[in-house]
């Protein structure tokens, strides 16, 4: 295909918006896949954005959804995966579509799943045959507005977790250390290779367990994630940094790896499981621990190998399998998301509804390759194949982080005042003060000065959750303002030296009388627990 | 009553009050401090009152009966949530009742000569200068408090110019007045009574609302000095040490105030911070991201499955009077073992230490309620931070971005924490006029809506759900 046709083409089909009605939910024929694409839930909310859902017959039954659950929320069951394929105009599926699938499916339709187009060209030229088009979730493109419906992490989190379990049931011992009238137990220790979505759901859930988690990663980026979930994070004094496009890592050099290797193989006699998640895209997944490091590890310990569908992290994995090598449990399986499929349906039925309801819901369906997340996501449009998408210029899958806190930093440098300042201005009135007030002023200054330092000192103590009590407690005490009004109201009661002086008891008392009965009323409400 | 015996009685009120002041250091004590203050009051009115000076008893008591059962009310009936109004029309009270003092003692004959009437009559003029603001600067603070004035600041074209004006404007009359013999100075005394009030009337008009706690605090401060002021006129020691207390009380809190804005007193008295000038220097770093909301029983399932919450309040909190609710929540979540604890800013609400008053009134144990310094390392150890209500008090830019016009002003670090939902009404800024980058961050959710309906959702929903009461 030239360029030319294709930006044609994306101009062209960008325009039209087609109101699509009918979602069609079939049975994963895959072997061993047990998760559904609509769980009843996802399902009702996708009634909700105005969609007709048809479910093939026992589609959920493996994820524990039984059709009476999705007919309970209005979805229409279908006996059978022709008579689905033939009526619905959106088909939601997890895995992509295997070769009967493919003969069944009718030109013209709309399929969302995973299909992996790097590692499936033939599928794609099937699918174009069919007219077909084509919503890859793993091709999502990873930027922040799109991670409510990035499946692949959502995945990535539950197979993360599944790993720590299927750990711990080939793991002779706790995870967590316990001192017992039998004797001690130490914990667990654990290695997580790679701390991505996957390493990190697994770092949480081992951390839970009790164990004690080390995790590596060649980006230096995901330390702080690390330890935020409690890990501890392993270092190679290295100056090279692991991050590559959309936040995945890239190959490293040569003695980055051998310095990497060193660590593992040191690591390995000491850890009693070790998962690996390592994955570069679209590469085979690189082998980190050796046959050696494999037979150094102690009796009873376990391998769980999350890449070994791309092959495997460890150079012993056999993917689905578990098996014994030496006394090491190696775990290769691939379907670990889908031995949850009840959790696993719901996240990634849940993607599905957002990745919809971005695309306009029932009423405006569109398929906007405009946008930049469909036009990513998109690999074939009615027949044409237009993966992979053009680079978009922001690679960065999180969000721009305002760049690392500055304590203080905005602090003002403060104006240095100059230091005899201070003392003149004191100094100054104090000299005239000296100079020319009589005696009878000096006494009242100087009472009036140290009760101000007085006042100082003491309040600097009050507790700030006390502040308000503070005001109106010294509001009260203000009243004594009426002290003066009482001087002055022995006079002959018209002259208006008494109103005045009387009119200012009256308001100071009420100064008086308000604030101390509102200052008790407020300190009787401070209860300690 | 001898006058030695008078100033006996003096010194034993003196000491009554400070140890008043000193007995709000902690909770404790508070309520034994209160009590030293009123003690401290009888003595000095007893005294005053037995001394050869004050014979007028019907009219003392025709003043004070009435004035004593009207503070008694105000005080039973005021809610606490009104609690800055009723500090600030106190204040108007003290204010008042200096310039009432400061002119009958004006009026009231006089036997001091040379340069001790001089002394005395400069006394008079500022007493009242400094009451006169007091006055008409608090009434117009209740009134923005009460809503009855726009909480807006006030932007008069050339205001320092006006304020300049005013002042010199009461130097000048000053000069009249110090020259006229016997009362005749009452004229000039007067006009920069009106002036004073004047300028108290323009220099709070022109503070916005959420730098009311600093206001009230300054206002507090001035109405000490008015007393000290009235206590050189009279010569009386007991005012002057009464007012240099309260003087240097309010200096305090305002100072306390100011810091944790990271704001100069002079930047806040001469106002009109929060106008949207400064927001568009910042507009370089817009906030990334998007913005995630979240509904009241999602919220409540964040909160019941949470083991460390914080709870931070602002005024949002006080106007929507949720703060009961609030305190329910706490209690059920706390029932159920989850650790929940409050964190105040010094500035949230409209009076220094308001947000405590008001979680003491809805009876959440005061020990649980912290501090800003005393908190903010723990934000990292808390799975769950909800923030009612306030928005600049709790904006990472604060620290983040020096361009911004908050920056430098410590802030509770909310974002630290595993999940921050943000009560909110909706997306508008703060009092400060600044974007808040904290709506945006990946750990954050929104909860829009009214405060009080959506704290109530809350507690419906974890009722229904509580572990501990499904038992």
């Amino acid at each position: 295909m030239t360029i030319a046709t294709q930006s044609e083409a994306i101009t062209r089909v960008g325009e039209q918006a087609k109101t699509v009605k009918r979602i069609g939910i079939p049975k994963e024929l895959y072997p061993n896949e047990a998760r559904v694409a609509a769980t009843p839930e996802t399902a009702e909310k996708l009634h909700k954005l105005g969609f007709e859902v048809l479910v093939e017959s026992g589609a959920g039954i493996a994820a524990n959804f039984s059709d009476e659950s999705y007919q309970k929320i209005n979805a229409q069951i279908l006996p059978n995966a022709e008579s689905l394929w033939n009526s619905a105009d959106i088909i939601l599926k997890v895995r992509a579509p295997l070769e009967d699938e493919l003969e069944k499916m009718p030109e013209g339709k709309t399929l969302i799943s995973f299909i992996w187009p790097a590692q499936n060209p033939e599928l794609l030229n099937a699918l174009g045959a069919k007219k077909a088009t084509v919503i890859a979730m793993d091709s999502v493109p990873r930027i922040s507005r799109a991670q409510k419906l990035d499946a692949l992490s959502s995945m990535a989190n539950i197979a993360g977790y599944r790993a720590v379990i299927e750990a711990a049931e080939n793991f002779g011992r706790f995870f967590t250390g316990q001192i017992t009238a039998a004797g001690k137990v130490p914990p667990a220790k654990v290695l997580i290779i790679g701390a991505g979505v996957a390493g990190l759901a697994a770092l949480g859930t081992a951390k839970n367990l009790g164990a004690i988690v080390r995790a590596f990663d060649t980006r230096p980026v995901v330390k702080e994630q690390v330890e935020s979930l409690g890990g501890e994070f392993l270092e190679l004094v290295f100056a090279e940094d692991g991050t590559g496009e959309g936040g995945y890592a890239k190959t490293m050099s040569k003695e980055f790896i051998e310095a990497e290797m060193a660590l593992f193989a040191a690591q390995a006699k000491e850890v009693d499981i070790i998962i690996t998640t390592a994955l570069i895209p679209g590469k085979p997944a690189p082998k980190l621990i050796t046959e050696a490091m494999v037979s150094s590890m102690k009796a009873g310990s376990v391998i769980v190998d999350l890449a070994s569908e791309q092959g495997g992290n460890c150079e012993l994995t056999k993917p689905g399998e578990i098996y014994k090598y030496n006394d090491v449990t190696i775990v290769g399986l691939t379907d670990l998301p889908s031995r949850m499929a009840s959790q696993s349906s719901q996240l990634y039925g849940t993607n599905l509804w957002h990745l919809l309801k971005d695309m306009g819901g029932a009423e405006n369906y569109r398929v906007d390759l405009e946008d930049e997340v469909i036009r990513g996501a998109t690999v074939l449009h009615e027949g044409e194949i237009i993966w992979p998408a053009p680079k978009v210029s922001n690679p960065s899958p999180t969000p721009v982080k305002p760049a690392a806190v500055v304590h203080g930093a905005p602090e003002k440098t403060p104006k240095k005042a100059n230091p005899w300042l201070v003392p003149l201005l004191v100094i100054g009135p104090l000299l005239l003060v000296g100079l020319y007030a009589p005696a009878s002023f000096l006494s009242h200054f100087t009472v009036f000065v140290l009760a101000c330092f007085v006042g100082w000192q003491v309040i600097w103590n009050v507790k700030p959750a006390l502040h308000t009590p503070l005001m109106s407690v010294t509001n009260a005490i203000s009243g004594i303002i009426i002290i003066g009004g009482m001087l002055q109201i022995s006079g002959p009661l018209n002259s208006p030296i008494t109103i005045l002086g009387a009119i200012a008891i009256l308001i100071g008392t009420i100064n008086i009388s308000g604030g101390f009965l509102v200052t008790q009323r407020m300190l009787k409400m401070f209860q300690r627990d | 009553m001898t006058s030695n015996l008078l100033t006996v009685a003096y010194i034993a009120a003196s000491i009554l009050f400070i140890l008043s002041l000193a007995g709000l250091s902690n909770q404790e004590s508070a309520r034994m401090g209160n009590v030293y203050g009123i003690l401290g009051m009888v003595v000095a009115f007893v005294a005053t009152a037995a001394s050869s000076v004050v014979t007028g008893y019907t009219t003392l008591l025709g003043a004070i009966l009435p004035a004593v059962v009207i503070g008694a009310f105000l005080a039973s009936r005021v809610a606490m949530t009104s609690m800055p109004e009723l500090v600030a029309i106190l204040h108007s009270f003290v204010g008042l009742a200096a310039v009432l003092v400061g002119v009958a003692n004006y009026l009231g004959d006089s036997s001091l000569v040379g340069v001790e009437e001089t002394i005395h009559k400069l006394e008079i003029y500022i007493g009242v200068f400094i009451g006169a603001v007091t006055f008409t600067g608090s009434i117009v603070a209740f009134g923005k408090l009460r809503a009855i004035i726009s909480s807006k600041p006030l932007m008069l074209p050339g205001r320092h110019l006006l304020n300049i004006g005013l002042l010199l404007g009461s130097i000048y009359l000053a000069f009249s007045y110090m020259q006229s013999e016997g009362t005749g100075g009452l004229k000039p005394l007067l006009i920069m009574a009106v002036l004073a009030g004047i300028l108290g009337v323009h220099l709070v008009a022109a503070i916005g609302g959420a730098d009311m706690p600093v206001v009230i605090s300054m206002l507090n401060s001035y109405s000490g000095w008015a007393a000290a002021a009235a206590g050189f006129m009279l010569s009386n020691d007991l005012l002057i040490v009464t007012g240099a207390l309260v003087g240097s009380s309010g200096a305090i809190l305002s100072i306390i105030m100011c810091k944790a804005m990271n704001r100069s007193f002079i930047s806040v008295i001469l106002g009109g911070f929060g106008q949207g000038t400064s927001s568009s220097q910042s507009s370089a770093q817009q906030p990334q991201g998007e913005v995630n909301p979240i509904d009241a029983q999602a919220t409540a399932e964040l909160l019941y499955s949470a083991k460390n919450v914080i709870i931070t309040p602002g005024y949002g909190m006080a106007v929507a009077q949720a703060q009961h609710p609030v305190s329910e929540i706490t209690k059920l979540l706390r029932d159920n073992g989850v650790k929940v604890r409050f964190g105040i800013h010094p500035v949230a609400g409209r009076l220094p230490g308001h947000m405590n008053v008001l979680l003491a009134e809805a009876k959440v144990p005061y020990d649980i309620v912290l501090e800003m310094d005393e908190i903010n390392e723990d934000f990292g150890e808390t799975d769950v931070v909800l923030v009612i209500g306030a928005n600049d008090t709790v904006n990472p830019s604060a620290l983040e971005d020096p361009g911004s016009p908050i920056a430098g002003m410590p802030v509770l670090e909310v974002w630290h924490a595993g999940q921050v939902v943000v009560m909110k009404r909706g997306m508008s800024s703060g009092y400060a006029g600044v974007d808040n980058p904290l709506f945006y961050k990946e750990n954050t959710r929104m909860l829009f809506g009214d405060a009080k309906k959506n704290v109530d959702a809350i507690l419906v929903s974890l009722r229904e759900n509580s572990p501990a009461l499904a038992r």
